[in-house]
C-alpha cells in the first residue's frame, strides 16, 4: 500500500532508501511529464503521471512499474537530466512518486532549481561512477543514506563521495531551500532596489 | 569569472543581497504569468498567507491552453476552462494586468511583451516558461522559472539566484540567402550540444547577430535554452531601440532620451572579460533540419543523418534512441524525408516577419494534397498585422489552415495535436519524443520558410531552391 504523501519539510539533513536506475542522457521534462497532465490548477494526481508515456511504451518493463524499484526514494540518472520545459510539474511528478533525491552526471539548470526549490537534493558523479550504480540497482537492492553535510552516501560498509553545490547545501541544511521567507526578510532592502532601478522611474 | 560583460553589469544592479548558504537575492524587473505555471504559485502564496509584493510589476497573458480554431468560452475542454478561469480570478484579486483573448494584445507570453515595449534592455526578466530566454534579445538578462519560484517573485519580486557563467558565442560574416535565425540558432545548439549552456548565459554577438532583425534576434535568444542555456542576450543597439521606441509600454519624451542613453550604456565592454568565447561562421550555415529527439541533432538539408561511429560517445545513446523512435536510418539524407503536418508558429517563429517570408514561399503554390498545413499566429497583433498585409489569404488559398493566437501545437497543450506517428514539419523548438501530443508523434525542426517548402513538396525540400523558382 503506498504510504500517504508527504513533502519535505524544513531542514534536510540526510535522505535515506533504496535505489532506482534510469538509464538515457537528454531525458526531458516533457517525457517526465508530458504536456497533457500540466492541465491542472495544482500538483495533487501527478505522481501517477510520472513518465506516462515511456511506461506505456515499455508496458510494464520501464524502471518506474518494476517490482525492484517499488518504494525506491533515491534516483539514478545520467547526464543532462530534467532538460527542456522549466515545468515543476516534473519534479513534483517524481516527489509525488516517492523520490527524495536525484544523483546523476548533470541536471537540466531549470528543472535544478526547481528541484531545490521543493527540497529534492541534487548530487553529481563521475559518469563511470553512476554507470556502476546503476547497474547495481537494476539488479538488486541497493540502499543508500545520504548525509547531506558531509555529501556522501553509504552503502553498507562503503561510501561514495557526491558533489553538490555549496549554496544548495547550505539551504537544505538550514532548511531555506523554501526560499520565501528568507527572501521576504530582506523587504526594505527589495524596496530600496525597487527605487533605484533606471526603468522603474522611466517607465513612469 | 566574467567581467564587464551586459550579464555582469545587470546582475550588479539587481542583486539585493547575499543570502546566507551563498547565493544572491536578485531582484526581477519584469515577471511575466500565464495560465499553466501560475495557478499553483497563487495557491501557495495563499496558504502562506502572503500578497503579490509589487503587483504592477507582473503582466498577465493566456497562451498555452487557448484553443486556435473556437475561442469562444466556455471553452470545450473543461480543464481548459478551468484554468484561464483560474488565471482572470488570480489576476482580478491580485490586481495583476491580463492580456485576455480578444484585448488585442493577447498571444504567446514571449511575443506579447517585447511587441508591447515591456520588454527594455538592462531589466531581469523571469517567467514560469523555458522560453523566457527570448527577452534576452534586448539586452535583458531573462529566464524561465518553475511554479515555487513564481511564487516566490510574487511575493517578494526576487528570487534567490546563483551567478551564471557567461560564454561569448561570436557569429562572424553573413548568413547567406534562404538561411534564417532558426538555422543559425539550430547550427550553434549542435556544434555545442544541449548541454554545453549548463550554468552559463550566452551572449550572442558578432557582425551576423548585428545584421539580424530584432525578431530574428528573438528567434536566436529563444533556444538558448535548448543548448542548456537558461539564458542568452544580445547586447542592445539601434536596431533595439527603433523595435522599442514608441510602443504602448516604451518610455516616452525626455525619459525616452535618458533611457537610449542609459540602455547603451550596458553593453559588454572592450575589455570584458568572458569565461568561454566560441566562434561560428555563419556564411557556412545551410537551412538546417533535425532528424533526432534533441535540438542539437540537427544537420544542413544537402546533408545525411549521422552514423553512430561520426558521433561523439556522449551523444552516441541518445542517438540510438532518436534512429529508432524516428525511423529514421543513419547515412539517410533528410531531403526528400515524407511530411504528414506543417506547422507555422510558436514563441520562436510565429511573429509577423516569421510569416512574411513564409507567405512569401507559399504564394501562387498550393500545399501538397497529403499535407495537412497551419499558421497559428503568436499574438493578436501579429494576426491583425498578417491579415492588414493579406497574408492570411495568401496561407488560406495555398490551403493552409490560418487559427487564432496560442502556442498550439508546439507544445500541444490545446486540441492542435500529431496523431499516430505522424512527422510534422514545425517552425517550433523542440523535437522531444511525443512533444507535439502524440506519443509516438515524430517532429522535424525548421524554419519557419523550410516548413512553408516541405508543405508544398509534402517532403522535407530546400527552400533556396524554392526561391530560385
Amino acid at each position: 500500500m503506498k504510504e500517504e504523501f508527504q513533502a519535505p519539510q524544513g531542514k534536510i539533513l540526510k535522505v535515506s532508501g533504496k535505489c532506482l536506475s534510469l538509464v538515457g542522457d537528454d531525458i526531458d521534462t516533457d517525457r517526465i511529464n508530458p504536456a497533457r497532465f500540466l492541465k491542472c490548477v495544482d500538483f495533487e494526481s501527478l505522481g501517477e503521471a510520472v513518465f506516462e508515456d515511456d511506461r506505456k511504451d515499455l508496458n510494464g518493463k520501464h524502471p518506474f512499474d518494476l517490482k525492484l524499484n517499488q518504494n525506491a526514494s533515491i534516483l539514478l540518472v545520467n547526464s543532462n537530466f530534467g532538460c527542456g520545459s522549466s515545468r515543476e510539474h516534473a519534479p513534483q511528478s517524481l516527489m509525488r512518486w516517492g523520490i527524495r533525491a536525484i544523483i546523476g552526471e548533470s541536471f537540466a539548470e531549470i528543472f535544478y532549481s526547481n528541484c531545490i526549490a521543493i527540497g529534492i537534493p541534487c548530487f553529481t558523479m563521475a559518469k563511470k561512477d553512476i554507470a556502476s550504480l546503476q547497474d547495481k540497482a537494476a539488479i538488486g537492492n541497493l540502499f543508500f543514506e545520504i548525509d547531506i553535510k558531509n555529501s556522501i552516501a553509504i552503502e553498507e560498509s562503503r561510501r561514495h563521495k557526491l558533489e553538490i553545490k555549496e549554496s544548495s547545501k547550505n539551504m537544505f541544511l538550514s532548511g531555506e531551500w523554501d526560499a520565501t521567507s528568507t527572501l521576504l526578510s530582506n523587504i526594505k532592502l527589495i524596496e530600496r532596489k525597487m527605487n533605484i532601478l533606471p526603468y522603474i522611474h522611466l517607465n513612469k | 569569472m566574467s567581467q564587464n560583460t551586459l550579464y555582469d553589469k545587470v546582475w550588479d544592479l539587481h542583486k539585493v543581497a547575499d543570502l546566507p548558504g551563498g547565493s544572491s537575492q536578485i531582484f526581477i524587473g519584469l515577471h511575466l504569468i500565464h495560465e499553466v505555471t501560475s495557478p499553483q504559485a497563487f495557491g501557495a502564496l495563499k496558504d502562506k498567507n502572503l500578497k503579490v509584493k509589487f503587483p504592477s510589476r507582473t503582466i498577465a497573458t493566456v497562451d498555452h491552453i487557448v484553443p486556435t480554431d473556437n475561442q469562444s468560452r466556455p471553452f470545450k475542454d473543461n480543464l481548459a476552462e478551468q484554468m484561464i478561469d483560474t488565471l482572470e480570478k488570480n489576476c482580478k484579486n491580485h490586481k495583476i494586468k491580463f492580456f485576455n483573448i480578444g484585448s488585442g494584445s493577447q498571444g504567446i507570453v514571449h511575443v506579447v511583451a517585447p511587441e508591447l515595449g515591456l520588454t527594455q534592455p538592462g531589466m531581469t526578466i523571469a517567467c514560469g516558461d523555458s522560453h523566457t530566454s527570448t527577452h534576452g534579445a534586448f539586452g535583458s538578462i531573462a529566464f524561465g522559472i518553475g511554479t515555487s519560484q513564481v511564487r516566490d517573485v510574487l511575493a517578494s519580486q526576487t528570487l534567490a539566484m546563483n551567478k551564471l557563467k557567461v560564454r561569448k558565442i561570436w557569429c562572424d560574416n553573413k548568413l547567406s540567402e534562404g538561411v534564417f535565425a532558426k538555422d543559425l540558432v539550430l547550427h550553434i545548439i549542435n556544434k555545442l550540444g544541449v548541454k554545453a549552456g549548463v550554468g552559463y548565459a550566452y551572449e550572442f554577438s558578432g557582425p551576423a547577430i548585428d545584421f539580424l532583425s530584432m525578431e530574428e534576434r528573438m528567434t536566436i535568444c529563444n533556444m538558448s535554452i535548448e543548448g542548456g542555456a537558461r539564458c542568452g542576450y544580445v547586447n542592445p543597439d539601434e536596431v533595439t531601440f527603433n523595435y522599442i521606441k514608441d510602443r504602448q509600454f516604451s518610455p516616452k519624451s525626455d525619459n525616452w532620451v535618458q533611457a537610449v542613453k542609459w540602455w547603451k550604456s550596458l553593453s559588454s565592454e572592450k575589455d570584458a572579460i568572458y569565461d568561454d568565447a566560441i566562434s561560428i561562421d555563419a556564411s557556412k550555415v545551410e537551412p538546417t533540419v533535425t532528424w533526432g529527439i534533441t535540438p542539437g541533432q540537427s544537420i544542413g538539408v544537402s546533408q545525411k543523418i549521422p552514423e553512430l561511429s561520426e558521433l561523439s560517445v556522449d551523444d552516441q545513446f541518445i542517438a540510438g534512441e532518436a534512429y529508432e523512435y524516428m525511423g529514421l536510418n543513419p547515412g539517410q539524407a533528410i531531403k526528400n524525408t515524407p511530411i504528414d503536418v506543417c506547422f507555422i508558429g510558436s514563441c520562436t517563429n510565429g511573429r509577423i516577419s516569421d510569416l512574411r517570408v513564409a507567405a512569401e514561399i507559399v504564394q501562387n503554390h498550393k500545399v501538397s494534397p497529403n499535407v495537412k498545413a497551419f499558421v497559428v499566429p503568436g499574438s493578436e497583433k501579429v494576426a491583425k498585422a498578417a491579415i492588414e498585409e493579406g497574408l492570411d489569404k495568401i496561407f488560406k488559398e495555398a490551403g493552409f489552415q490560418w487559427r487564432e493566437p496560442g502556442c498550439s501545437m508546439c507544445l500541444a497543450m490545446n486540441p492542435d495535436k500529431l496523431t499516430g506517428n505522424q512527422v510534422s514539419a514545425s517552425s517550433s523548438n523542440r523535437n522531444f519524443k511525443g512533444r507535439q501530443g502524440s506519443p509516438s508523434g515524430r517532429t522535424l525542426l525548421m524554419s519557419p520558410a523550410m516548413v512553408a517548402a516541405a508543405a508544398i513538396e509534402g517532403k522535407v525540400s530546400d527552400v533556396r531552391e524554392f526561391i530560385k523558382k
